[in-house]
């Protein structure tokens, strides 16, 4: 399993970064989503891998459990992530739709052209 | 008993700001009102705080009555007050200027967001867990990105996009940082994590190491350290220039958790990351300072011109900070109030020229108040690039002062004062072109579409925005002649960050006694 779980996370973030390289606004944000993914898989397994093991200490045994401090981190990463791509998007939309361009590379603007910062 | 002062800068702009959306969002007198009044008792809140740590006390709020390290803990010593007194100050001129030149009207929920973003800041400062930490660069990120893309146009949007990527990029590194440093020590509480590294074996530390430098690239993105320092001049150039003004104290808050987390943690005395940082962060500090000064003389644009003179700020702020020792870190302080200062009135000076004359440095006929705007961009000019009389110099003399027996002592003098003088050169540049060639040239012609405003400016000189710029420049005189006091508080400061036992006692020692 320790071999499923890091592949992922590897792949993800390469694919991740190889879309981000793309400098188009949407492979950028499906790279970040990827990327994201990656990192919240990456956070679960900080607490190590157990499987069938309930996320409480036993007082009365010693019972195999794990970790619930990383699905707590992974639960709030999440949340901030989904917020973020849908800020992204809009902002990605705003440019996209005012300059009907999608790169994320700024133009060079002749000099001394138009009052607009 | 708890204070529950404490939690009093994080609580108060985030009832204000949803306040702010959902009650007054048609009355715009109103949003000004209470997000001016937000701002005051922000000020005074931070100033009682401050003046409770004067000697020496750390304070802890448990967040939840949770004991430290299982809850989330908000950790007050004279760092965390410096920073957060420095935060409420810049707000208020800051946001004196943003009402008094009109740019809150620009475009929705300005003020809501305004106080989103102080309240991520002032977070930041406060916390004292490493993952809340992350969520507070959140909060203050995406209300930064709000701000960045204020009253909108195209290339705004655009540098809004590269801006937004970039840092969600660094959010995510952020994570893996945290989550690599969790799986070694099994704790994200800062002070916890400082007993936690000192106990690990030394042959056992490969993933701690890597946490170490992922953690201080999340920092040095912040920062604006070169090279990662790409996405600042286009995001500052081209968002609001009050907005800007307010990001001259983000780049802080990278620069505050680089002094926090390697004095606390990763402190010069822990064997397993001794060596990491040393090596290269003072050579990036240098070239940032390098690249910052070059960017200003070579910058066609007043935004660029400003937001280089931050980055050149930031890496003799660097420098200070990567010396790491006790005298040097005194003097980052002093040089960090001193630069937000300085930063954000160049900022908002811009802007006034901008206002009138568009965004370009290049000859154009004399503007409305022209000799007071030329007399504020001056000082803003000597204040960043370090000259006499301004604080500025006594900053730069300061970092050259502690680096006494260092072995890149040469190479730090040699950059310092180059850096210096071309940023010196590129300022005058910038301020004859706007400033006097302008008197040379024939009348325009009196069809132009920019009369109107122009007229406008000239008859109806607004107050506002000028007591703001005197506000920043009356603040960067004080530090001037109260050098003594505040170069005396900073060496208090520096010497309580180098002796982190009590803030680590404090922390987890609550409940123990």
């Amino acid at each position: 399993m320790e071999l499923l779980v890091a592949s992922a996370v590897g792949i993800l973030t390469a694919a991740g970064i190889y879309l981000i390289l793309r400098r188009r606004s949407f492979p950028v944000i499906l790279g970040l989503s990827l990327i994201t993914y990656a990192v919240n898989v990456f956070l679960f397994a900080t607490g190590r891998l157990a499987t069938g093991a309930p996320p409480i200490l036993n007082k009365y045994q010693e019972v195999a459990y794990t970790d619930p401090l990383p699905q707590a981190l992974v639960l709030t990463a999440i949340v901030i992530s989904f917020g973020m791509t849908a800020v992204v998007v809009m902002i990605a939309l705003g440019a996209y739709l005012s300059s009907r361009d999608d790169r994320t590379a700024m133009p060079v603007e002749p000099e001394g052209a138009g009052d607009d910062a | 008993m708890i204070d529950h002062l404490l939690i009093a800068p994080v609580v108060l702009p985030a009832l204000v700001a949803p306040f702010i959306i959902m009650a007054v969002r048609h009355h715009l007198d109103l949003q000004r009102i209470f997000s001016l009044a937000s701002v005051v008792l922000l000020a005074a809140i931070s100033l009682t705080l401050a003046a409770q740590t004067l000697d020496g006390t750390v304070k802890v709020y448990e967040l939840g009555d949770w004991p430290a390290p299982f809850g989330i803990v908000l950790v007050l010593d004279r760092l965390s007050a410096m920073m957060i007194v420095l935060t409420s100050l810049l707000a208020l001129p800051v946001l004196l200027y943003a009402i008094g030149s009109g740019w809150d009207t620009r475009g929705a929920n300005f003020h809501a967001l305004f106080q989103f973003q102080l309240m991520g800041i002032m977070g930041a400062f406060l916390t004292g867990d490493a993952f809340n930490l992350f969520v507070f660069f959140e909060v203050l990120l995406i209300a930064s990105y709000g701000l960045m893309i204020h009253s909108g146009g195209t290339r705004r949007f655009q540098a809004g996009v590269q801006y937004v990527v970039f840092n969600l990029l660094g959010s995510t590194l952020f994570l893996f940082a945290l989550g690599t440093l969790y799986s070694v020590t099994g704790t994200l509480n800062m002070a916890d994590l400082a007993v936690k590294v000192a106990q690990i074996p030394a042959e056992d530390t490969a993933l701690l190491r890597v946490g170490a430098v992922m953690l201080l690239l999340v920092f040095a993105i912040k920062a604006s350290l070169l090279p990662l320092h790409f996405w600042l001049p286009s995001a500052y150039a081209n968002a609001p220039m009050p907005v800007a003004a307010l990001f001259a104290i983000m780049t802080k808050v990278g620069a505050y958790s680089i002094l926090r987390i390697y004095t606390l943690v990763f402190g010069p005395e822990v064997e397993a990351t001794a060596g990491l940082t040393e090596a290269w962060l003072m050579p990036a500090a240098l070239l940032t300072l390098g690249a910052g000064a070059i960017g200003v003389l070579g910058s066609n644009k007043l935004g660029r011109l400003a937001a280089f003179g931050a980055i050149a700020s930031m890496g003799t702020l660097l420098i200070a900070i990567s010396l790491f020792t006790p005298s040097a870190a005194a003097a980052a302080l002093y040089y960090l109030v001193h630069s937000t200062l300085a930063a954000a009135l160049l900022f908002l000076v811009a802007d006034l020229v901008m206002e009138r004359q568009g965004p370009w440095i290049q000859a154009q006929l004399p503007m409305p108040q022209t000799g007071l705007i030329s007399a504020l961009f001056f000082a803003a000019a000597i204040a960043l690039a370090g000259m006499p009389p301004l604080s500025g110099f006594l900053g730069k003399l300061l970092v050259l002062d502690a680096t006494r027996g260092v072995d890149l002592a040469a190479w730090i003098w040699a950059v310092i004062l180059a850096g210096s003088l071309i940023t010196i050169i590129g300022m005058a540049r910038a301020g004859s072109l706007l400033f006097w060639k302008g008197h040379g040239l024939p009348p325009r012609d009196t069809d132009t579409s920019e009369e109107p405003p122009l007229e406008d400016l000239a008859a109806r000189p607004a107050q506002l925005p000028f007591a703001a710029c005197f506000g920043l420049l009356g603040g960067l005189v004080a530090l001037t002649v109260f050098a003594g006091p505040a170069t005396r508080y900073a060496e208090a400061t520096a010497a309580q960050l180098y002796a982190p036992t009590a803030y680590i006692e404090t922390v987890l020692g609550r409940h123990a006694e």
